[in-house]
């Protein structure tokens, strides 16, 4: 039952004493309304803007959030209102959704946070009335394809665990993720190129030679040409075969059409070797030579806009078959008037209807070789009908599917933009975010100072100093720093660190931990530095460990603007790191407690997560799973055989993330 | 209902004026619109409470915008509480059961009449309505034919999917209980007397007659 027409159903009921009188038996016992109130008004304060209707109104929908007791949630005790923190302009169609009982999708919004607010206020979509469900659904459409766009973008990045097939099949497809696949790419377009000339060219009088008159080069130089031909059909027939091993799915692949212009292309070539010089076959050798020129076609992988027109004339067959179906029509008629029109006349070309289809052809697409002239009166009269109507027969489908081209090629320059501008966007996203990230640390720096100060009980600097940090940004920074002393190492019996160093784990920024491990790394062993190069798989976060914690950063000015492979900052991914630096540490324990400060310069990450090193430190793998307080382990005795059993890809090292919402 | 104010916009002038044109007939009937008498004296003419009436005067604008009702939404409507099966032969005579000045239309004035007779009327109101609505030529006699046209029409709200089984004979068997009942000199029709009489010797009857006062 529509809700809308609830308001009627105390008519229906009433109306119901109708059947009284006609009934046989009792009637079942109306259901009491016992929590009768009366209607009243309520008030819906949508960001600072009131929305204000019956109670009854809303009750219409009671599965939606406003319909039901979910709003109770957002009641306001002091205000006797319903707060909403949400867009006050979608939430008007909502409203009126409630009023009429339609739900209408406003043009000029925005499609997914259209979306997003009906989700949230729990009504789903299937019911925008038919008014705007078409345009609702192209734009959502629309969006789809533009996340799908995007989604394949980031699968050409490079998969770390990834095997040699899957990488060629990524070479082939993407040519411009490696060198060694553009490089593939050129040749195979310059074979191409080749192959399609010296089709070509073999074909062209050559000029003739003493004893016979002039020949086609191909027949001059035959040893020549056949080798140019042998050669491009082996790369061709490598390229193919590789192809064929690389692909996911092979029987897939032999199917698509690339794979069957490829094998067309090659196949005359084999053809014509098993075939002997025979007289009888030799013709139909002859006609295989023209399958070569489907090597052209080749050339689709290398052009996206033939590829394009391609799909154009697929997504346009339609258009095309009924282009055809007409054109057909229109010769058969115009043929059989002509040829009955000129019948009359003495030498006339027009002997049989089939002839006459020659002329209507060329008359209809205004070719007008003349080859073909009617002569009579009547069937000039019919041949100037004929050419008029096959301007209008053709002039018809050509503008959809050009239309349709057009359509087509312009997604696709779009996406290509979208792709450019999405480095652009990201990178300039990065930076502003780092420079939050960064904000805390120099909050800390402030903190030190300010502790210093405090010793120096300089008040006027430390006024200075203590920056209007906002509450939001403060309670963060604690929380960082509780995670920092967290991750403070145990203390064995005698009260000295199990790693001899002294302090918890500090958030320092890029700059200064990859000068530690690059430090640590000269110092203990030249041949690993892992630590760093192994970074750009694993995102990182910044950490550290550092000296004493009372001296400031030995490099005090570190510029906000560095930043390194900071992902999205509103969360904050916080990793756990297996450290190259406990076989570091392993060897370094006796390390002064400065240096000690490198150890575990991964250190304030968490652990949750395995990242992946492709030289493994040899380390018993940290977390497995979300570990809330990080366990340190003790690092394993030096007589351990290392167990380099660090496997990860950076998909796991994904889902491991915890993501650390930052404000 | 003496007073209706029927408005329409200026067209309706120029259409009487011009010659008759079938886009013109649309304009006109799409422009009329009906504005119900006040609230006072509709208070004065019902039983509802002036709050009562405001609630169903939403209620009622909210799907007619329009101020009156023609058959087709009504239909339209009531077939919405009975999904499964086909309401509206038993809507057409509903409607015009409320249509008391029969002009094709239910305007809020007929509406609230009739909700106020069936809620709040009493127990002869009542009765006297049901007879009415029963009488298809409202000529003041219930035949067996009208009696199966309406239990036909009751039987058509339940569908088919009904256990047991509808068959065809039943509800000319109802009908042949229910003569049997309300007809007492046999003369093959019902009066208002014999129907009232009857009802109010029924027990079952007179107790469902008070089963929808809380309705509102």
């Amino acid at each position: 039952m529509a809700s809308g027409v609830a308001a009627w159903l105390p008519f229906a009921r009433a109306a119901a004493i109708g059947w009284m009188p006609v009934a046989n038996c009792p009637m079942p016992i109306a259901p009491r309304d016992n929590s009768k109130r009366q209607d009243e008004l309520i008030i819906l304060n949508v960001s600072g803007r009131r929305f204000q209707t019956w109670r009854t109104t809303l009750d219409r929908y009671p599965d939606t959030l406003l319909g039901s007791s979910e709003k109770d949630f957002f009641y306001n005790e002091e205000s006797k209102e319903y707060f909403f923190d949400r867009d006050p302009d979608a939430f008007r169609s909502i409203l009126n959704f409630y009023r009429t009982g339609k739900l209408h999708y406003p043009r000029h919004e925005c499609i997914s946070a259209y979306d997003e607010e009906l989700t949230f206020f729990g009504i789903i979509p299937e019911i925008i009335g038919d008014c705007c469900y078409e345009e609702y659904k192209d734009r959502k459409r629309e969006n789809l394809e533009r996340l799908q766009d995007d989604q394949e973008e980031n699968k050409d990045q490079k998969l770390p665990n990834m095997n040699f097939r899957e990488t060629m099949w990524r070479a082939f497809e993407n040519p411009h993720t490696s060198t060694m696949a553009l490089v593939f790419y050129y040749v195979t377009g310059f074979f191409i190129a080749i192959s399609v000339i010296t089709n070509v060219v073999e074909t062209v009088p050559c000029g003739s030679t003493a004893n016979q008159k002039d020949m086609p080069c191909g027949e001059r130089y035959t040893v020549a040409f056949f080798c140019m031909d042998t050669a491009c059909v082996m790369i061709f027939t490598v390229e193919y075969l590789l192809r064929l091993f690389a692909a996911p799915s092979r029987y897939r692949f032999m199917r698509s059409v690339m794979s069957i212009i490829d094998v067309v292309a090659i196949l005359p070539y084999y053809i014509g070797l098993v075939m002997t010089n025979n007289e009888d076959v030799s013709g139909a050798f002859v006609t295989l030579r023209v399958f070569r020129v489907f090597r052209i076609f080749k050339f689709s992988r290398h052009s996206q806009g033939l590829r394009i027109l391609g799909y154009t004339l697929k997504s346009c067959a339609s258009e095309l078959g009924f282009l055809l179906f007409s054109l057909t029509m229109a010769i058969i008629i115009f043929a059989t008037v002509m040829f009955y029109a000129e019948k009359g006349s003495s030498s006339s070309k027009f002997t049989s209807i089939p002839a006459s289809f020659w002329y209507t052809i060329v008359t209809m697409t205004t070719l007008g070789y003349g080859d073909m002239v009617p002569k009579t009166i009547a069937g000039k009269i019919f041949g100037s009908i004929c050419s008029l109507s096959g301007v209008l027969v053709i002039a018809l489908p050509v503008p959809v599917i050009v239309s349709n081209f057009s359509r087509i090629y312009h997604q696709n320059q779009r996406a290509d933009k979208r792709r450019a501008q999405k480095k652009a966007r990201l990178a300039r996203i990065r930076i502003s975010k780092s420079s939050s990230a960064n904000a805390f640390i120099q909050s800390k720096r402030n903190g030190l100072l300010n502790e210093l100060l405090e010793l120096t009980a300089k008040e006027e600097d430390e006024q200075k100093l203590a920056k209007s940090i906002s509450l939001l940004e403060s309670q963060h920074h604690h929380l960082l720093q509780c995670l920092e002393k967290t991750t403070s190492l145990p203390l064995d019996s005698n009260h000295h660190p199990v790693f001899s160093s002294l302090q918890a784990h500090e958030f320092v920024d890029e700059q200064v931990y990859e000068q530690n491990c690059l430090e640590r790394a000269l110092q203990t062993y030249a041949s690993r530095s892992p630590s760093i190069s192994s970074h750009d798989s694993s995102e990182g976060t910044c950490c550290g460990r550092r000296g004493k914690r009372n001296t400031p950063l030995p490099n005090a000015s570190l510029p906000s603007s560095h930043q390194g492979p900071l992902q999205e900052l509103s969360a904050i991914h916080i990793q756990c790191g297996d450290p190259p630096s406990r076989t570091a540490s392993r060897s370094n324990l006796n390390l002064k407690t400065d240096n000690s400060g490198r150890i575990n310069c991964k250190g304030g990450r968490i652990t949750t997560a395995i990242i992946s090193l492709p030289t493994p430190p040899a380390l018993t793998p940290d977390g497995d799973g979300l570990h809330g307080p990080p366990q340190r382990r003790p690092p394993p005795p030096p007589s351990h055989p290392p167990t380099p059993s660090i496997q990860t890809t950076a998909s796991s090292a994904c889902t491991n993330i915890v993501k650390v919402s930052a404000l | 209902m003496d007073a209706k104010r029927v408005e329409t916009i200026s067209a309706r002038v120029d259409a009487a004026v011009s010659s008759p044109d079938s886009v013109e007939d649309e304009l006109e009937l799409s422009a009329v619109r009906h504005r119900p008498e006040g609230l006072e004296q509709l208070e004065a003419q019902t039983r509802f409470s002036r709050k009562e009436l405001q609630i169903l005067y939403r209620g009622f604008k909210n799907e007619c915008p329009s101020g009156v009702v023609n058959e087709e939404t009504f239909k339209d409507i009531y077939s919405q509480f009975f999904p499964q099966g086909d309401a509206s032969t038993y809507a057409h005579f509903l409607f015009n059961a409320f249509d008391t000045d029969h002009n094709g239309s239910v305007s809020f004035e007929d509406f609230v009449m009739g909700l106020s007779i069936l809620l709040r009327g009493t127990i002869q109101e009542k009765l006297n309505w049901a007879f009415n609505l029963y009488d298809i030529n409202k000529d003041g006699y219930i035949t067996k034919e009208e009696m199966l046209d309406i239990m036909k029409a009751i039987y058509d709200m339940m569908g088919k999917c009904t256990y047991p089984v509808l068959k065809e004979e039943t509800p000319r068997q109802h009908v042949e209980v229910f003569f049997q009942k309300m007809d007492k000199n046999k003369d093959g029709v019902v009066t208002i007397d014999e129907f009232i009489d009857c009802c109010q010797n029924d027990e079952n009857i007179m107790r469902s007659m008070h089963l929808f006062e809380n309705v509102l």
